[in-house]
C-alpha cells in the first residue's frame, strides 16, 4: 500500500462485526492506518479495547466500540442502528463473527450453537444491513464465509454447513441488491493461521493472517463479487467440488 | 546426552537463534493480556514467555516446560506524538516498532543488531546496540511496564512503583513475570539516513584511540578480524554514524525478500572460507576512510536482510560468545582472547567489538558495564569450539570480565555466580512458575 492511494481515498466509515477475531483485527489495522472511522463490535470488554486503542494509535479517524454478545438477534437492530448513529453512517460493513466448534462433539447442541452463531444471527445482521444499504443505496457489505462451505466434509461438517448456508445467502443477497447499488461481498477464506486455527494440524503452513487481510481490504476497495483468500483456493475447491461422492467418502479429508 | 547430531531426534516446537542446544517443550500462544494466569498456572514444568527466539543459548528454552511466544499480542496501546513516549503490547517487534514510528519522525531510542526481536525481549535481555557509550541499555528508556505473575497479581512497574520489580525485570530474562504491556521513549529523526563513517584500524591501540575520538558521536561499533596474526592481528573496520540531520522522506523500509533457503552442510564455514570472508570484509573498504549518507537498514541490521541466515551455519548451528571486561583490564584481556582465538583455528564471522559507556542500567542482571565488550560466533563442533568457549569464558573470569547471558550456551554455574554475585537477591523476584533452560542451568534449580 502506497503513500500515495492511501491519501487518494478518500476515508470510510466502517462497521466491523467479530472485530477481535483475527482476521478482522488484522482489517482494523489496515482501516485504522488509513485514516477511516471505525465501529468495532465485539462480545469481549478487554479484547475489544485493545483492538480498538491499537486502531486509534494507527490513526483512525474515529473509533467507537460495543461490547455485544451477536448471538443475541434481539439486540441487533437497536446495536446496529447505534453503531450507524455512532458513525454518522456505515459505508462498509464487514461482518466477521463466528465460532469454528468442536469438530468432535457430534451432538445436535453443539451443532445449534454453531449454526446459530455462524448462520442465525450472520443471518439477522446481513439482512439488516442490507435494508440500512438498499434504502441509501450505497454501501459495501462483506462477509467472511469459509472454503469449509464449498463441500461437506467429515472433518468439519457442521462449521462447513453454517458456512454453507452463509454463502448462498450472501451470494443470493447480491444477485438482489446489487442493482440497487449495494456492493455485497462473499469472503472465502482458506486456512489463516489465527486464534482460532492455533493448535491445528498443519497451522504453521495456514496463510498469513496480515496478507489475508490486505487481500480483503483491496477487494472490498474494488467491490468484488466472491472472493477466495489466498485465491489458490478458488481453484483448490474448484477441484475438492469435482471430486466424485463416492471417491470422496473414502477419502480422509 | 552429547551434543551433536543424535541428540537431534526430533525437530523443536520452539529453537533458539544459535539452533543450541536443542529442548522440546509445549507451545501455548498467548493472544490477550487476559490470557496469562490460567496458562500460567498449569503445568508443573515450568512456563517461560518467549517472543522471535533471537537469543542465542537457552535463556528463551524450556526444556520439558510450557514455552508461551507472545508474538500475537502485538498492539499499539498508546503514543504521544509530542514526546514520543510510546505504550504497546510486549509481543510487538522492533520492525513493526520502526513501521510505525519511522514514518511520524522517531526511531527506537537503542538498537541490538537485528530489528527481529520483541519489546518483551528486548526488556527481559536488557539489549544494547551502538550507542551504548551516549544512552545505556534499552531498559534505561522504558519508564514503565505491567507484570503479570503466576499468582494472578498484575503489578505497574516503574522506578517509582514496585521498584524492586522494576529492576529485576530488567535483565530478568523473562524469570520475573510475564510482561504484558510496556512504554518506550522514541527518540526523534528527520530522516531515514546515517551519516556513516568507516575507518580502518590495525591492532587494538588504534581501535582505542578511534573510540575515545568518537565519544560525542551517537553509533560506534567494530567489526574485527580475528582470524589473521602477526602484522593484520586485530585490524578491523571502525564504524561510527549519526542520523542525518538533513530533512529526508520517511518512508516505511521494504520487507525482506532474501530467505537463506536451507541448511548449509557443516563443511561450507571452515578456517579457508572465513578467512577469505575476513579479508574480504577488510579490502571491501580500499580506502582506509569511508563516508557516506547510509540508510538505518543496512547500518544497524545489515543480516536482517537475508531471513534465515542462521541456517548457513547447518544444522547443528551456532555458539555465541559475549563478553565485556572492565576498562582496567580491557585491552590486556582483549588482546588475550583474540590472541587465543587466532591460535585455536577456530573461525568467526561476526567478530564485533565496542566500548561500552558508563550510564548506569536500572536493570539489576543487565549485562553490560564500562569496558570493552567482544562479540564472536563459531559453528558448532563440540570438541574444538566448546573447548575453546570454555577457554575464553575462564579468560573472561579472571580478567574480572562478565559473559552475556541472551548469547551463551556454555557458561559453569560457578562463572554464571561468579560473573553476577547478585543472581541471589535477583532470585528473590522469581516466578515460582517461570524457569527457562539457561535458569537451571546456572543455578541449579530442579536439578
Amino acid at each position: 500500500m502506497s503513500t500515495a492511494t492511501q491519501q487518494q481515498r478518500e476515508p470510510k466509515k466502517v462497521l466491523v462485526l467479530g472485530a477481535t477475531s483475527g482476521i478482522a483485527e488484522a482489517c482494523v489495522r489496515l482501516w485504522a492506518a488509513r485514516g477511516d472511522s471505525l465501529f468495532l463490535v465485539a462480545r469481549n470488554t478487554d479484547k475489544l479495547n485493545a483492538v480498538a486503542a491499537d486502531g486509534r494509535v494507527r490513526g483512525a479517524a474515529w473509533v467507537g466500540t460495543a461490547a455485544a454478545n451477536l448471538d443475541d438477534t434481539a439486540a441487533h437492530a437497536t446495536l446496529l442502528a447505534h453503531a450507524a448513529d455512532s458513525l454518522g453512517g456505515i459505508e462498509v460493513a464487514l461482518l466477521a463473527f463466528g465460532v469454528l466448534g468442536d469438530s468432535k462433539d457430534h451432538s445436535f447442541a453443539a451443532a445449534a450453537a454453531v449454526l446459530h452463531t455462524n448462520l442465525v444471527a450472520a443471518a439477522s445482521a446481513v439482512l439488516w444491513l442490507a435494508d440500512y444499504f438498499t434504502a441509501r443505496r450505497a454501501g459495501t457489505l462483506a462477509v467472511l464465509s469459509s472454503v469449509a462451505g464449498d463441500r461437506g466434509r467429515k472433518s468439519n461438517y457442521v462449521y462447513g454447513a453454517s458456512k454453507a448456508g452463509l454463502s448462498t445467502l450472501v451470494d443470493g443477497l447480491r444477485n438482489r441488491i446489487d442493482r440497487e447499488g449495494v456492493r455485497v461481498i462473499t469472503i472465502k477464506p482458506g486456512p489463516v493461521r489465527t486464534a482460532m486455527t492455533e493448535g491445528m494440524k498443519g497451522s504453521a503452513n495456514f496463510a498469513d493472517v496480515e496478507k489475508v487481510a490486505a487481500t480483503i481490504v483491496a477487494a472490498i476497495d474494488r467491490g468484488d463479487d466472491v472472493v477466495y483468500v489466498p485465491g489458490i483456493w478458488r481453484w483448490i475447491m474448484a477441484v475438492v467440488r469435482a471430486i466424485p461422492e463416492r471417491v470422496f467418502k473414502k477419502m480422509n479429508l | 546426552m552429547p551434543p551433536g547430531e543424535e541428540s537431534r531426534t526430533e525437530h523443536p516446537a520452539f529453537e533458539s537463534w544459535g539452533r543450541y542446544p536443542v529442548h522440546q517443550a509445549v507451545l501455548k500462544p498467548l493472544h490477550w493480556q487476559g490470557d496469562f494466569p490460567a496458562v500460567l498456572q498449569g503445568g508443573n514444568g515450568g512456563a517461560l514467555a518467549v517472543g522471535l527466539g533471537r537469543s542465542y543459548g537457552d535463556v528463551c528454552l524450556l526444556d520439558g516446560g510450557t514455552l508461551l511466544p507472545t508474538t500475537a499480542m502485538d498492539r499499539l496501546l498508546g503514543f504521544d506524538a509530542a514526546t514520543g513516549l510510546l505504550t504497546a503490547e510486549a509481543g510487538i517487534t522492533l520492525a513493526q516498532i520502526l513501521d510505525f514510528a519511522v514514518p511520524r519522525g522517531w526511531f527506537l531510542p537503542v538498537s541490538p543488531g537485528t530489528k527481529y526481536v520483541t519489546l518483551g525481549g528486548a526488556i527481559a535481555n536488557d539489549i544494547h546496540g551502538k550507542n551504548h557509550h551516549v544512552a545505556g541499555t534499552f531498559g534505561c528508556h522504558v519508564p514503565a511496564f505491567e507484570l503479570v505473575r503466576s499468582d494472578g497479581s498484575r503489578r505497574i512497574c516503574s522506578a517509582k512503583e514496585n521498584p524492586e520489580l522494576y529492576a529485576a525485570t530488567i535483565g530478568g530474562l523473562g524469570l520475573t513475570g510475564v510482561i504484558t504491556w510496556a512504554q518506550l521513549r522514541l527518540k526523534p529523526i528527520v530522516s531515514r539516513g546515517i551519516d556513516y563513517e568507516g575507518i580502518q584500524f590495525h591492532g587494538i591501540d588504534e581501535f582505542l584511540d578511534l573510540t575515545s575520538k568518537a565519544q560525542h558521536l551517537e553509533y560506534t561499533v567494530s567489526w574485527v578480524d580475528v582470524t589473521s596474526t602477526g602484522k593484520n592481528f586485530c585490524r578491523g573496520i571502525f564504524m561510527q554514524g549519526e542520523h542525518s540531520q538533513t530533512p529526508a522522506p520517511l518512508t516505511v523500509s521494504a520487507k525482506p525478500k532474501l530467505v537463506f533457503p536451507f541448511d548449509a552442510p557443516g563443511f561450507a564455514l571452515n578456517r579457508a572460507s572465513v578467512s577469505a570472508f575476513n579479508a574480504l570484509y577488510f579490502h571491501k573498504q580500499i580506502q582506509p576512510r569511508v563516508t557516506a549518507l547510509q540508510d538505518y537498514e543496512p547500518f544497524f541490521y545489515p543480516l536482517d536482510a537475508v531471513l534465515h541466515w542462521n541456517r548457513m551455519y547447518g544444522r547443528r548451528g551456532l555458539l555465541q560468545f559475549q563478553y565485556v571486561i572492565p576498562w582496567e583490564n580491557a585491552r590486556e584481556g582483549t588482546v588475550a582472547v583474540l590472541q587465543e582465538v587466532a591460535k585455536s583455528g577456530l573461525a568467526s564471522f561476526l567478530a564485533v567489538l565496542k566500548a561500552f559507556g558508563d550510564q548506569p542500567s536500572p536493570g539489576m542482571m543487565s549485562f553490560p558495564k564500562p569496558g570493552i565488550t567482544l562479540a564472536l560466533d563459531f559453528p558448532i563442533k563440540p570438541a574444538k569450539s566448546f573447548a575453546l568457549f570454555d577457554r575464553l569464558a575462564a579468560m573472561t573470569l579472571e580478567f574480572g570480565g562478565r559473559l552475556y547471558p541472551a548469547k551463551d550456551a556454555r557458561m559453569t554455574a560457578a562463572q554464571f555466580q561468579a560473573f553476577y554475585p547478585q543472581w541471589q537477591s535477583f532470585a528473590r523476584y522469581k516466578d515460582p512458575a517461570l524457569s527457562s533452560s539457561f535458569w537451571k542451568r546456572v543455578t541449579g534449580e530442579g536439578a
